[in-house]
């Protein structure tokens, strides 16, 4: 008891020592948190804690190996941001409370959606882009349609789609393509002046030059330099992560996301419209998932039945390292794209050491499992109820 | 006279199948009164304030705001009349800031470049904070997580959210009902309040304890039928407490433990 009174009457004046501010009375239940401890209340600070962890490691185990040098970075961050465009996607959906398990497939999809018009019905290729894009953007909207008119978990409505939209894959290609490559689309986009400049090879050709001319990165004996030019798929992938990270943090959309998935039914009853939120944000997965589609196709040269297979859990992983809860209500996509980083980097990383690439998985499942475990400890800590 | 109720509930019954919600309920509530509904588990108080906050409508009987019938069929509609009902799940996000779940649903916003809507989240951290202050509460951080606040202190940002956006009547759903002694006593100092202000509250509890003291009238339920509306100047602690479900079995169980310890 007198303990008690005494921690009691020491932290009254400890606290008014701290807010001089006499005007509002200082409450002696509230007490300043160190900046630590605000730090680790951010979702994003177990993906930023393990990208650092990444890189030391790799540091250590393939730092003279060139992985470090700019061709060696292109390369795992094109890895990287291909993942990191579908995490945007399933970020912000995750803190709405749901799933696409369809990502992956969506990804084939659209490739095919792009490349069997323009090859096998004479379309020009501008047309087969849209026509994905809108495709798959629908498809997105009946996914989210049906998770809120049934109510069924989106687990299993996106689940039913990942096999529907995968089998259609195989038989669109089988049927016009005979084969589960739809190949010659390459000179059809560098043909095409718009669709090649949006989706197709590298930019900012005139920086690396200057930089090359500079001496500043690694020039190639003729005198260009090593990499050409910022693939796009890194702009796209900066893009959409800065656009969706704005939505989520600044826009009343955002506040929504936010509280339709920390409480649905309490978002229903301050009036926000849970549906509408749901449903544009199945459309923003498929939108993501159609862009990576177009992307590879572009980057590639051919659409592929088993083009995406499995990035749907690549991209819940990504999202999940990033901080996002399972559960929704809280997350960030800054996190999700240090998730992707993560990836990128051991993906590229481990073939640059000595270690057998077959650890890969077992390696990405262990952090998955750090990861939520370092979660479920923030999450009870942010919710602790007295 | 019509214009001395600002909610009227006239005969209203409620089935649901065969089931008997409400029978002939009469309930009205004067202009900036706190008026108590009192009744054990069971009696029917949920489903009479859900058909006040437009969840439910009438089987039979009528329903007048203002003295003007009504027939909602959304809560929305109630809440656009100025009927504020704040349930026992609060409709509170525990991982979101006191502002964001304050402006949840009808959220500030200003152009960022006179050309993107944004949240104004400098505005509303200083009016959650400024509101919740005027109800007793201080929150150094209105970007805290309302995960962080104690039971009362949600109940209190509840109320104050509804106050805020324009609440005319206020609907509290056992706001007492999970908190303790001193918590209490800050709802009950709280309703007191929105009672200075000139809202009309309807108080739900079975607790004649938090009822008493607060309250200018009371109705009493009892398995989905009215035992009457009384002023406080009318009924004392004991006879409501008597009068409630409950109330003589209590007298009774106090009656047979006096008598064995005697």
């Amino acid at each position: 008891m007198s303990a008690i009174n005494e921690s009691v009457t020491n932290m009254i004046p400890t606290s008014r020592a701290k807010a001089p501010e006499a005007t509002t009375p200082t409450d002696e239940r509230v007490r300043k948190l160190s900046p630590w401890r605000v730090l680790l209340d951010r979702p994003e600070l177990g993906s930023i804690a393990g990208t650092v962890l990444v890189f030391v490691f790799f540091g250590i185990t393939a730092g003279g190996s060139g992985m470090f040098a700019l061709d060696g970075v292109i390369n795992w961050a094109q890895v990287a941001a291909y993942l990191g465009i579908i995490a945007v996607g399933a970020c912000l959906l995750m803190i709405a409370g749901e799933f696409d398990l369809s990502m992956g497939s969506m990804i084939g999809f659209a490739g095919v959606m792009v490349a069997i018009p323009p090859m096998y019905l004479g379309w020009p290729l501008w047309a087969s882009v849209i026509f994905a894009f809108a495709g798959s953007m629908a498809l997105g909207a009946l996914n989210g349609y049906l998770v809120v008119r049934t109510r069924l978990p989106s687990f299993i409505v996106t689940l039913a789609f990942m096999f529907i939209l995968r089998g259609l894959t195989l038989v669109l290609s089988t049927r016009f393509a005979n084969s589960t490559i739809v190949s010659g689309v390459g000179e059809k986009f560098t043909s095409d002046p718009v669709v090649s400049a949006l989706f197709q090879g590298t930019t900012l050709h005139w920086l690396f030059t200057a930089l090359a001319g500079m001496d500043l990165i690694e020039k190639l004996p003729s005198g260009d330099p090593v990499v050409a030019g910022l693939p796009k798929v890194l702009v796209w992938w900066i893009v959409m992560a800065i656009a969706a990270g704005f939505v989520l943090a600044r826009t009343r959309f955002g506040n929504w996301i936010y509280t339709v998935g920390g409480d649905a039914n309490a978002a229903k009853n301050v009036g926000v419209p849970v549906r509408r939120v749901k449903v544009s944000l199945f459309v923003l997965t498929a939108f993501c998932a159609c862009l990576f589609g177009v992307l590879q196709v572009a980057d590639v040269g051919s659409a592929a039945a088993d083009r995406g297979l499995q990035k749907e859990f690549e991209a819940i992983i990504a999202v999940v390292i990033g901080g996002t809860l399972l559960t929704g209500g809280f997350g960030s996509v800054i996190g999700a794209c240090f998730g992707a980083l993560i990836f990128g980097v051991v993906q590229i990383g481990i073939s640059y050491t000595n270690i057998d690439s077959d650890w890969y998985r077992v390696f990405l499942g262990g952090m998955l499992l750090l990861a939520v475990l370092f979660n479920h400890y923030i999450r009870s800590r942010a919710a602790a109820t007295k | 006279m019509a214009d001395d109720y600002i909610l009227e509930l006239d005969d209203v019954s409620k089935f649901f199948g065969s089931v008997i919600a409400l029978q002939g309920v009469t309930l009205r509530l004067k202009r900036g009164e706190v008026h108590c509904l009192l009744g054990d588990n069971g009696a029917g108080k949920s489903t009479l304030i859900k058909t006040l906050a437009g969840v439910h409508q009438p089987s039979s009987g009528s329903y007048r705001v203002d003295g003007e019938p009504v027939r909602f069929s959304s809560p929305r509609e109630a809440l656009d009349r100025g009927i504020a009902t704040v349930y026992q799940d609060l409709a509170l996000v525990p991982l979101m800031s006191v502002a964001r779940n304050f402006f949840a649903g009808r959220e500030p916003r200003r152009k960022l470049f006179g050309l993107l809507p944004v949240l104004d989240m400098h505005y509303a951290n200083e009016t959650a904070r400024e509101k919740l202050a005027e109800m007793g509460i201080r929150v150094r951080d209105a970007s805290q997580p309302v995960g962080t606040m104690s039971g009362g202190e949600r109940q209190c940002l509840a109320i104050a959210r509804a106050i805020h956006f324009g609440a005319k009547v206020l609907i509290l759903d056992e706001p007492t009902a999970a908190l303790g002694v001193k918590q209490s006593c800050n709802v009950l100092k709280l309703i007191h309040n929105a009672r200075e202000r000139g809202i009309s509250v309807i108080f739900i509890t079975h607790n004649v304890h938090h009822a008493y003291p607060i309250a200018d009238s009371f109705t009493l339920l009892n398995r989905g039928q009215s035992m009457g509306t009384f002023a406080k100047s009318d009924i004392t602690k004991e006879a409501v407490l008597d009068m409630m479900a409950g109330g003589t079995e209590i007298q009774s169980l106090v009656d047979e433990l006096e008598g064995r310890a005697a």
